[in-house]
């Protein structure tokens, strides 16, 4: 399998929301290099037939009673906010200026 | 005068109850303990002293009065900081939640809290629970007791420390790789991995939900069964929570039997990179499980060789998606909100500033692997490994109760050798990922010290899912007769610190 750019390791942190500086870039660029270059392995051995797994438990749909059961107080959930304003979490703003 | 930082957990439960002690000395003798050597080790990265000492005092309280006491009550513990405590900071060994202070208890803590056992603290790990030697924390790096200068293991490098350095005779960890049992196996203590889904993760820091597994560390197995029991057993709170009995693992280790117990050698976790002095106090290991009663049957199970690979690809992929909740908005770390800067780029910056360098490279790799036009070759193909590793599992429990393996290729490693070599460093965990793929149960035990460089290495011992009380049926029996041979428990030839 191909190996990774410095171009792709950019696009990648943008995605994922990290602001890399350049020295990061380059450093990570041949580290994730190396790293993909190994676990490109598990391709050798996945055949056609079998199937994936997700989960080590055969789950679906685990329901709990639907029940009022204590919970936090607004003040606790907005206890570790950065910021907040009229019992609400203040963000940055979200859409660009119109 | 006895010295309470020395004693077992049963034994300190035991006169704790008994009124020859009280919880609150306990508690006391462990705190000047911390104050005494953890400059030196640093395990811990917020002691609680005050609550330690109520909760010591609520024991100590409840005894007068008559009440019934818990087989754990008044024995203190050490805390990975990956779980949340109410009121008590919970970092994660990262910076991004510097600070924080949880609105609630972990099922787990919870648990503790119910069962009498005094929290003393929180220990350091490697930021998320990434890592293999707890340098990954941004909090600095942990102390092997053993030589300082070493690594204690990691991810929960803190918790393992704070045993052999007797800071407290149990402890909690998580498991998503090895994070228990490869700590446990470079500090000469005992550490395991409950079946997937035995303890609940309700309040436990998510790195990877598939794999990740909390669980007790401790310096004898019968200390770690008691502590399984208190914190196992079905939550509703978290949907993965199995809800079944919890299996009988105190009753396991106090009847330690290997007679007539088929035990497999796993042929893969040998050979290139496994240390000769581990690979010689392992395969003695074997010979002393043959001696006890056990009959010894090599097994391969071809589709380990892949394990790391696929878990390479599993692990990062899911952390990048559990990762994405650190967003600077509702908790944590928020930088760069200048009252011009969007949200998007307000989140990156932050994320930037508040990630070390592991937990980065695992979020773009998951990002990779999860994106269009790889998802199949890279997460689709690892997903496919991950079923052929638990049909070779499945293959070989149908033939042996439990299989061994050393836990470790080697011992501990100087701290530095492998911080900025990725590939190097996961390495550490090539005997531990299996079972954390396929989801079953393991330990890691004291066999002795490798001749070449005088540092512990561990057995691994594994089960079948839901089948842990075999863990601790064999690791009694195991550590016994290493008692016997050697004369005393291993940490007693540990450096005095």
């Amino acid at each position: 399998m191909p190996g990774i750019t410095r171009e792709e390791v950019a696009h990648l942190a943008k995605l994922a929301r990290l602001e890399l500086s350049a020295e990061e870039l380059e450093h990570f660029a041949g580290q994730l290099d190396d790293i993909i270059g190994a676990v490109a392995a598990v391709s050798e051995v996945a055949g056609e037939d079998v199937p994936p797994t997700s989960h080590p438990l055969p789950l679906t749909n685990v329901m709990r009673p639907d029940e009022v059961r204590p919970s936090l107080t607004p003040e606790q959930a907005l206890s570790g906010a950065p910021a907040q304003e009229q019992q609400r979490f203040k963000v940055p703003q979200i859409l660009g200026e119109e | 005068m006895t010295d309470l930082t020395r004693l077992t957990a049963a034994q300190t439960a035991e006169r704790v109850a008994g009124g020859e002690v009280t919880a609150v000395e306990v508690a006391e003798a462990h705190l000047a303990r911390i104050a005494a050597v953890d400059e030196k080790v640093h395990a811990y990265l917020h002691v609680d002293r005050e609550g330690a000492l109520a909760a010591a005092r609520a024991v100590d309280a409840r005894r007068a009065a008559g009440e019934p006491l818990g087989p754990l009550a008044g024995v203190p513990l050490a805390l990975k900081d990956i779980f949340t405590t109410e009121g008590v900071p919970t970092t994660v060994g990262s910076r991004i939640l510097e600070g924080w202070l949880p609105p609630y208890d972990a099922t787990l803590t919870k648990r503790l809290k119910d069962a009498g056992v005094v929290i003393l603290g929180k220990t350091n790990m490697d930021e998320f629970a990434m890592g293999s030697s707890t340098e990954n924390s941004a909090y600095g790096p942990t102390g092997n007791p053993w030589d300082l200068t070493r690594i204690p293991g990691g991810s929960g490098g803190g918790s393992a420390a704070a045993l052999a350095s007797f800071q407290a005779p149990l402890a909690i960890g998580t498991d998503t790789g090895g994070s228990i049992r490869q700590p446990a196996a470079v500090t000469g203590t005992v550490g395991v991995k409950p079946t997937y889904g035995g303890v609940s993760r309700y309040g436990m820091v998510a790195f990877s939900s598939s794999l990740d597994q909390g669980g007790p560390c401790a310096r004898t197995v019968l200390d770690a069964a008691l502590l399984h029991e208190a914190i196992a057993g079905h939550d509703p709170l978290d949907s993965t929570s199995i809800d079944a009995p919890v299996p009988a693992v105190v009753e396991a280790a106090r009847h330690g039997d290997v007679r007539g117990l088929r035990v497999g050698v796993v042929t893969e976790f040998s050979g290139e990179g496994y240390q000769d002095g581990v690979m010689r106090r392992f395969t003695e290991s074997v010979e002393l499980l043959r001696e006890l009663g056990a009959e010894i049957v090599e097994i391969s199970c071809p589709s380990f060789t892949k394990a790391l690979a696929a878990y390479y690809l599993i692990a990062p992929s899911e952390c990048s998606s559990n990762l994405a909740r650190f967003d600077a908005m509702r908790y944590g770390l928020r930088v760069g909100d200048d009252g011009t800067r969007s949200a998007e780029d307000v989140t990156a910056l932050t994320r930037e500033a508040g990630f070390g360098a592991e937990v980065k490279r695992r979020v773009m790799l998951g990002t990779y692997a999860l994106s269009s036009g790889y998802y199949d070759a890279y997460y689709g193909s690892a997903q496919k490994v991950r079923t052929l590793i638990a049909r070779d599992f499945q293959r070989a429990f149908e033939s042996v109760d439990v299989l061994v393996s050393p836990t470790t290729p080697t011992t501990a490693f100087p701290i530095g050798e492998r911080a900025d070599d990725p590939m190097a460093m996961y390495l550490a965990d090539l005997c531990t990922i299996p079972s954390n793929l396929a989801g079953n149960a393991a330990m890691s035990l004291p066999c002795g010290l490798a001749p070449e460089d005088g540092l512990p290495v561990g057995l691994q011992i594994i089960a079948p899912a839901m089948a842990d009380d075999r863990l601790y049926r064999v690791g009694a029996a195991v550590e016994a007769a290493f008692h016997t041979r050697w004369g005393h428990p291993l940490l007693e030839e540990a450096p005095v610190l």
